[in-house]
């Protein structure tokens, strides 16, 4: 048996130990933000949100298409996404059991993991090369393909967690499986599918290199699918590496919007996920 | 008596377990059966047999015929869906849906199927939560969630809810394990009355549960069916040395 006094000193070391690892991962967070505010506001102006970029030499603009664009992108791949992956989901909670069901589960596992910059290449040879040019709708199916795989599997744990007995229920009243499903299970899960989108679109909100070569990215305004379309982190990205200071001022003004909208979807996602839900 | 359900030679199956052996058992039109014996015993899985509630657990197999109006329930080509809408079921857990106020609730077999008339559900709502006897302790709010009742008035909400539909025979999965004893008194004067119009099938382990309610008796044991007969019968005179011996409470 050790002594009390050597079993408080263990203690307040570990805890000391717990402490400082916290403080360092907190430290590089802090430090990101802290940088990306002090940089970002001195160049931040309402021009930021109106104008697009100016020529080279001219100083001022802004990055309205590119925020634009993002938007849409971001539309665009919801669209696409949001659909396959709820529905994907209540087919693996709801009908699928069997081997078919787990390869599903398996390849959207891996496609999860898939780096985006390979993910941006399936889409350029899906869409960019059989149309014969980069596009909005090339950058949006890129998209789309980060967002199905995670959205698949947030919905389907939080369709796994209402409970079994309203399945019953609405079954035994003589209600079909897919009625059920969709009208029973998914709304009851509804909050935590939310959760799950949100946080989907902010991942995919900052994403920049599967960008690169399907929507490319455009100095001007364009409002078509069919054509490049800029985006916002395409153009903190051209950005930052172009040899005027006046862009790099833009470009940290992109960079905090950017990590505003994350924060906000995320702060959205935690609101979300933290309400009362059906136990 | 005319026959309204009738198990014939039925076996089910989880995987390699036999959970219920070649049953037979008739329950006649408006009556009630209650199928009583230990926890286990294959009662709950019989019962859901009926209304192909096993058809969602993949390594579940039931073989046998179970006939409803003499028709196979398992029959090629019969759905489902129909014969769970001739067939409803009230569970051991009040389960209404949470996200539903109570007039939903009652119609919630309409509403989920779209099959909801214009004007009609008024009529429904009432004369369901009345054949219930819950019509005067709700009809003032009738907007609010299903959640808000206690434990006893949810599952007669379930029990409303499953007559709004119209079904010809309602099962119960030991509808008042989950209640106080008021509650279940209210429950049992209820299946009492029910019974007028619906065959009544209902499981419990309570014993004086089923000298009350029901008409006749089944005993089960180890997924057979022991014994059944009229309920007076099976506990004054049972045949069976293992139904004396269970209702006398020397076992289970």
């Amino acid at each position: 048996m050790k002594s009390l006094t050597f079993r408080h000193l263990t203690n307040s070391a570990v805890t000391l130990l717990m402490v400082l690892a916290t403080l360092t991962v907190l430290t590089p967070l802090a430090l990101i933000f802290i940088h990306i505010i002090k940089m970002g506001l001195s160049s931040l102006s309402l021009d930021f949100f109106t104008q697009i970029p100016k020529p080279t030499g001219e100083s001022g603009g802004g990055m309205a298409n590119g925020l634009f664009g993002s938007g849409l992108l971001i539309l665009m791949a919801s669209v696409i996404g949001l659909p396959m992956g709820v529905l994907g989901a209540v087919y693996l909670t709801e009908f699928g059991g069997g081997k078919l069901a787990s390869a599903i589960r398996f390849s959207a596992d891996v496609l999860a993991g898939v780096p985006s910059i390979i993910t941006g290449m399936v889409a350029y040879a899906l869409i960019v090369v059989p149309m014969k040019g980069f596009s909005a709708l090339a950058g949006s199916v890129a998209l789309a393909l980060i967002m199905i795989p995670i959205i698949l599997r947030t919905t389907e744990e939080q369709l796994k967690m209402v409970p079994g007995t309203l399945r019953e229920a609405s079954l035994a009243l003589g209600v079909p499986l897919w009625r059920t499903s969709l009208k029973v299970m998914l709304p009851s899960a509804a909050k935590g599918v939310v959760t799950g989108i949100l946080l989907a679109i902010a991942r995919i909100a900052g994403e920049t290199a599967p960008l690169l070569f399907t929507a490319l990215g455009n100095q001007f305004w364009s409002r078509k699918l069919t054509e490049p379309i800029a985006a916002l982190p395409l153009q903190i990205f051209s950005f930052a590496i172009a040899p005027y200071e006046d862009w790099h001022k833009l470009a940290w003004a992109g960079a905090l919007v950017l990590v505003c909208i994350m924060f906000a979807l995320n702060l959205g996602a935690r609101v979300m996920g933290r309400q009362k839900r059906y136990s | 008596m005319n026959s309204k359900v009738h198990l014939d030679n039925m076996n089910v199956h989880f995987g390699s377990t036999h959970a219920v052996k070649s049953v037979s058992l008739d329950f006649p039109a408006n009556s009630v059966t209650a199928i009583i014996g230990p926890s286990g015993c294959g009662k709950s899985t019989l019962l859901r047999s009926i209304n192909r509630m096993h058809d969602l657990v993949p390594t579940a197999r039931v073989s046998g015929r179970i006939l409803l109006d003499g028709t196979d329930v398992y029959a090629r080509g019969v759905d489902p869906v129909a014969i769970r809408r001739k067939i409803g079921m009230v569970f051991q857990k009040p389960n209404p849906f949470p996200a539903m106020s109570i007039h939903d609730n009652v119609v919630a077999g309409y509403k989920l199927n779209n099959s909801l008339k214009r004007g009609e559900t008024e009529e429904i709502v009432e004369t369901s939560l009345r054949r219930v006897a819950l019509w005067d302790e709700v009809k003032d709010r009738l907007k609010s969630s299903a959640m808000d009742l206690s434990g006893g008035q949810q599952q007669r909400l379930c029990i409303a809810r499953t007559i709004a539909v119209q079904p010809e025979v309602i099962l119960m999965d030991e509808p008042c394990s989950a209640l106080d004893p008021i509650a279940t008194l209210k429950i049992e004067e209820l299946v009492e009355e029910l019974k007028e119009r619906y065959t009544i099938i209902i499981v419990t382990h309570n014993m004086q549960q089923a000298a009350r309610v029901s008409d006749a008796t089944a005993f089960m044991y180890m997924g057979e069916m022991v014994e059944s007969g009229p309920t007076k019968k099976i506990f004054t005179t049972p045949e069976m040395k293992q139904t004396e011996d269970y209702i006398t409470g020397r076992f289970g």
